[in-house]
């Protein structure tokens, strides 16, 4: 059984075809980075996985599960699915250590000591433990970032889902929040991760997938995508993410006619 | 444009810089015309004013004391608690309305757009009229609870509940979709969400307009004179008003009005407070 198993998947937003028939599997302990121009559709293939979209065609199973089917509880699913937003997402309203327990609490049922323990415990994983009592607006980026991670490892999922998690921080505070991703890989999570981090994607990733137009283009091992594309599509977007410099106005006009 | 060439340096022999006044004397000028005009539309009026008639009509401290205590422990008492259940009735109905209004329920929405629509358009006099004397009319068993209280509750808070409605719908809209989102993916119900995640955070962004919509009761409370007060329910405009009749006098507006502002001059400071506060944590 697969962690995650996407059979036909199809969504529409309107008139606008996003994802035209993905088929994707996800084995358990495996790590597929999702790469893609933007518009390609890789955010909502990875928010149908938890139905923060609705697929318009096709099934989804998480870890057996078919979420697609309609009598499916999702709130049930979603406590196994850990998600990282770009935007953090943290509860403004709420202190670091109150973001952490108010789903075990009122999700998973914990007492108060017992989500309190867990979330110091995942506090302390992401490095933020001397944090635990500050408001997330008091935080940086990669803090809030690092802080979200905590919040949905809390709830002890099986699987993370990750939209962009680095793309909303500045520069200097990519590298934190990167670390602790690459810590969660060492211990065996399973993760899908949506990416621009090209050399995250490399050095981590069991697989990375390329999509284009809502298609996966091409999958495999980094080495081979990242290194040695097969398809022109794979080349052109890896040429102008890694050497944004040598993009010359010409290949530009080749690929967005006038 | 700003001009990159150097200004050529002033010649010896140039002719004389004609009288003009520089960027700064004229500011100053134009500042000073306006102290000018202001002091002088003062003193017109206050020259202009007959002062010992005026004093003689509004500010008659006998006629004014002689409200005391009762203006305070009756009056403005009434007028508190008017203000506060009508406020009460409003901020729980606009709740139920604004949640309707957001509702993927098509008719929830119609309706609540429908009362919204309605009481934001009709007079608060009009309306506190029809729940006085349209409710026992179409009820004659039954009495609304609390007597005119009760019906100053609802007659005023009908109205202010559909303005109340706006404001909080804006409110749980302004709260980004990301949060809802954080809620639904860590297993919250939509409702769950709703109650613990996303109206918090609404009501914080919602309390200076909804402080200011107290102020705004406070003084539709005046109007409770309709529904035919007694002894004991009557609020301030309806005591000094009575007062007035009886010693042929205008004074116990003036006290009426200074305690009236006794109640809304610090919620209104308090209103600024909380915007500036809330301007600063964004």
């Amino acid at each position: 059984m697969n962690a995650i198993s996407i059979q036909g998947l199809h969504k529409s937003f309107g008139p606008v075809e996003v994802l035209r028939g993905i088929d994707l599997e996800v084995r358990y302990g495996e790590v597929v980075c999702v790469i893609g121009p933007s518009g390609s559709g890789k955010s909502t293939l990875l928010r149908c996985v938890n139905l923060l979209e609705e697929p318009s065609h096709g099934s989804i199973h998480v870890g057996g599960v078919e979420i697609t089917d309609p009598d499916c509880d999702i709130d049930r699913v979603r406590r196994r699915i850990g998600m990282v937003f770009q935007q953090f997402n943290l509860f403004g309203h709420l202190t670091v250590r109150d973001n952490l327990t108010i789903a075990q609490r009122r999700v998973l049922r914990r007492s108060r000591a017992e989500a309190n323990r867990v979330a110091m415990e995942n506090l302390d994983r992401v490095g933020l433990t001397a944090k635990a009592d500050a408001y997330p607006a008091q935080l940086s980026g990669g803090q809030q970032q690092r802080a979200a991670i905590a919040r949905s490892l809390a709830m002890g999922p099986e699987l993370m889902l990750f939209d962009e998690p680095t793309s909303a921080l500045d520069p200097e505070l990519v590298g934190e929040v990167l670390a602790v991703m690459r810590g969660l890989v060492a211990d065996g999570m399973t993760m899908m991760v949506v990416t621009h981090e090209m050399s995250f994607a490399r050095e981590v990733a069991d697989r990375v997938v390329f999509m284009d137009g809502g298609v996966l283009v091409e999958s495999g091992p980094p080495a081979d995508v990242l290194g040695a594309p097969r398809e022109a599509r794979t080349r052109e977007f890896l040429h102008r993410v890694l050497e944004p410099t040598r993009v010359s106005e010409e290949e530009i006009e080749a690929h967005h006619p006038a | 444009m700003a001009q990159l060439v150097e200004p050529a340096p002033a010649a010896e022999d140039a002719p004389p810089p004609r009288r003009r006044l520089g960027r700064r004397q004229r500011r100053r000028l134009v500042r000073g015309v306006q102290y000018l005009v202001f002091i002088a539309a003062v003193l017109t009026v206050a020259l202009a004013a007959d002062w010992g008639r005026l004093a003689d009509a509004f500010f008659r401290l006998d006629i004014a004391r002689s409200m005391f205590p009762d203006v305070v422990l009756v009056a403005l008492r009434n007028t508190v608690i008017y203000t506060l259940l009508a406020f009460a009735f409003g901020l729980a109905l606009g709740m139920v309305l604004a949640l309707m209004r957001l509702s993927s329920v098509a008719p929830y929405r119609w309706a609540a757009t429908g009362y919204v629509e309605l009481f934001r358009g009709l007079p608060a006099l009009l309306v506190l009229f029809m729940v006085g004397y349209g409710i026992p009319l179409a009820f004659p068993e039954r009495e609304i609870p609390g007597g005119v209280y009760g019906s100053v509750m609802i007659g005023l808070g009908l109205t202010a509940a559909a303005y109340m409605a706006e404001t909080i719908r804006a409110g749980i809209q302004a709260v980004p979709k990301g949060q809802m989102e954080a809620a639904r993916t860590l297993g919250m119900s939509y409702t769950w969400a709703m109650i613990s995640i996303i109206l918090p955070q609404a009501f914080r962004i919602v309390i200076p307009p909804l402080t200011n919509e107290i102020v705004l009761l406070t003084k539709d409370t005046s109007l409770a004179y309709v529904l035919g007060v007694t002894a004991g329910t009557i609020e301030l405009t309806k005591f000094s008003g009575d007062v007035l009749n009886q010693r042929v006098n205008p004074t116990p507006l003036v006290v009426a009005g200074l305690l009236y502002l006794a109640i809304t001059l610090p919620l209104s400071q308090l209103v600024r407070r909380l915007e500036l506060r809330a301007a600063r944590a964004r």
